[in-house]
């Protein structure tokens, strides 16, 4: 009698934790939008659609911003993806234990540093540097290409991404590790023994395996790099232009609430704000449905593969 | 679980106490608002309390913006801001709020041109046009021409600016305002605007980062902070017609230059003022408060505070950077803080 009660009691508590996510995002949702109303009403769609933010005249549009986001984060996962998987690979098949174990702990290091240092470091060591080296060489060689045209300062969309990614690789890396990890042993012994060599066996075996953890760490990872803040602002230029130039300086939604809010003084120019905060919620939740398709759709070609 | 059930009970008993305690010696006051000043006004609230030792005043550096949102909702009892509030927020307010003027701070406009060994002058429609993206070359006649005798570089300029909203970018683009139309038709003041050209960098240090990091580049710092850097602050051509280096007493002079049209409720702006010697970039920052306080033993406190901030509290200004207000306008100041009502 009493054990039953105790199963009832745990399970409506849990219950009742459970649904506290689901209040809480109606709750944000309700509430960015209720302050947001201002702006909804007075730009309507075009908030979406205009490149304009000029917060003296009152005339806001989130374009820029959105574009700034999506493409910074998707050049992130462009450059941390492959890195990651590299290094998760090496850390769960290749290396051997005397390096496993330093190497894990120094790349969950690399995770526990704030984002701000990140930032500096970006500003005062990465900049220069791409400035100098980086920047100057994609100009001359690529230079034919749109993405490394015109002037080069240092920070930009490409320094916004280099940084981003190497955030994100920690998270994607050390995922993606325990998944190749947790793939179990006859996988790799039967590819062996229908004479794999040691490359076919991983990518056969291990790989086509875990592909639904490795798209699940790439979420994650996505999910970091766009809504990272202040290591952005500090290196991306902060400049509302769309540019095709991954040289020339952007602007991210997360960034300009981070930068405005605390100044914005009208009623406006709050709301504006306020829904930039709300579109970035619902890029995300796109972004995040579609990564999650794209799962469900892997994932189940996997499972035919392995069976057969 | 029973006993862990006692052990909340006894903390949170004897931290309820030790609350208790302590709120029956001390009044507490809270403010929140700019964070220019904070500084400063951390300063003036230690030394304060070995003055009073019945009063602790408590200070969230928020931002004017948050500072007047707060004041409107009378969640604090004081707020500050580095800029005025408007006729419209002062509508907004239950009561008549005053603007106390505590203290001044200039912008210098900052450089990186490694080979510069001279100290660069700006005229005030090159410093507008600069940052209108109309000067594009270190080696345009413009600039040669307020800096005679100097090598000027032929590279192209990069102009860096504060992505945050803050009272810097305030005060900077009431200067550029003031001095070029076209700045404020196109453009406009405000502690965040619509930049025709440039980069932005995050606080002061962000703007420093940019400059520091970009052979080339102009931006604009708190003379605070440049000193505190060493960072070359270009001399800048004022009202008078004289080329003014940024520094306390030049921005002393600005706040001198404007005594005599001070409005009475001291919502001035302090850039282009008259005076030989004044700096033309400068700005006051302001404690917002009731006219009539809500509450009597801390509107007194309040009061009282204030009028030591005027007087005794100044001295400490010059050496954390800030502009001591003249005795002109503290003799001003005084009168309007016995309107006070408590």
């Amino acid at each position: 009698m009493k054990i039953k009660f105790v199963d009832q009691a745990f399970k409506r508590a849990t219950t009742v934790m459970a649904l506290s996510v689901v209040a809480l995002v109606v709750l944000l949702v309700f509430s960015m939008a209720c302050r947001s109303m201002p702006a909804i009403r007075k730009f309507g769609w075009h908030f979406l659609f205009t490149g304009t933010w000029d917060p003296v005249k009152e005339v806001f549009g989130a374009l820029p911003f959105i574009f700034g986001t999506v493409v910074s984060s998707a050049l992130a996962l462009l450059i941390a993806v492959p890195v990651s998987l590299g290094i998760a690979v090496y850390l769960a098949e290749l290396a051997p234990s005397y390096i496993k174990q330093p190497l894990s702990f120094l790349i969950e290091l690399l995770a526990a540093i704030p984002s701000v240092v990140y930032g500096l470091w970006g500003i005062f060591a990465l900049a220069p540097f791409l400035r100098g080296s980086i920047q100057p060489f994609l100009s001359k060689y690529f230079g034919f290409l749109p993405i490394f045209q015109g002037e080069f300062y240092g920070v930009g969309m490409l320094t916004a991404g280099i940084i981003l990614s190497i955030m994100i690789i920690p998270t994607i890396s050390s995922i993606s590790r325990e998944v190749f990890l947790a793939v179990p042993f006859s996988q790799r012994e039967a590819a062996l023994a229908l004479g794999a060599t040691r490359w076919e066996a991983i990518r056969l075996a291990v790989l086509g395996y875990a592909r639904p953890g490795v798209m699940g760490a790439v979420i994650l990872g996505l999910g970091r790099a766009l809504g990272e803040t202040m290591a952005v602002t500090m290196v991306i230029g902060n400049r509302p232009e769309i540019s095709a130039s991954l040289f020339a300086p952007s602007y991210t939604m997360a960034s300009v609430i981070a930068n405005e809010f605390t100044e914005a003084t009208g009623n406006l120019y709050l709301s504006a704000l306020v829904e930039i905060g709300l579109i970035l919620f619902f890029v995300t939740l796109v972004v995040n449905i579609i990564a999650r398709a794209l799962v469900w759709k892997v994932s189940g070609k996997v499972k035919g593969e392995i069976r057969e | 679980m029973k006993k862990l059930l006692w052990l909340i009970i006894a903390v949170s008993a004897v931290s309820f106490m030790a609350g208790t305690a302590s709120a029956e010696k001390l009044l507490l006051i809270n403010g929140a608002g700019a964070t220019f000043p904070y500084p400063l006004y951390s300063k003036w609230f230690y030394e304060y309390a070995k003055v009073d030792e019945g009063v602790n005043f408590n200070y969230q550096s928020i931002g004017s913006g948050g500072g007047i949102r707060q004041i409107l909702a009378q969640t604090v009892d004081f707020g500050a801001s580095d800029g005025p509030m408007t006729d419209e927020q002062l509508k907004q307010a239950p009561g008549e709020l005053l603007h106390i003027p505590m203290t001044a701070g200039a912008v210098v406009v900052t450089y990186n041109l490694p080979k510069m060994s001279k100290v660069l002058r700006f005229s005030p429609d090159v410093v507008a046009d600069i940052f209108l993206g109309r000067i594009k070359k270190w080696n345009d006649p413009r600039i040669a021409k307020d800096n005679p005798g100097v090598n000027l570089p032929g590279g192209n300029i990069i102009v860096a600016h504060r992505s945050d909203g803050s009272g810097t970018t305030n005060i900077f683009t009431d200067y550029l305002s003031s001095v070029s139309d076209d700045w404020k038709t196109r453009v406009g003041k405000g502690t965040s605007v619509n930049w025709p050209v440039g980069l932005g960098g995050k606080g002061n240090e962000g703007v420093a980062g940019l400059v520091k990091q970009s052979e080339g580049a102009i931006g604009y710092v708190e003379l605070a902070y440049a000193v505190k850097n060493n960072l070359p602050a270009s001399d800048i051509k004022n009202k008078s017609g004289n080329f003014i280096t940024p520094s306390i007493e030049s921005t002393t002079a600005a706040v001198n230059g404007k005594a005599n049209s001070m409005p009475s409720d001291f919502r001035v702006s302090l850039v282009n003022p008259d005076g030989a010697d004044a700096y033309p970039i400068s700005g006051l920052t302001w404690i917002l408060v009731y006219k009539n306080q809500p509450d009597k033993v801390k509107g007194k406190k309040i009061v009282e505070f204030l009028r030591w901030a005027e007087t005794d509290g100044q001295k400490y200004s010059t050496d954390l950077l800030y502009a001591p207000l003249p005795e002109s306008i503290v003799k001003q100041v005084q009168e309007k803080l016995k309107q006070i009502n408590y």
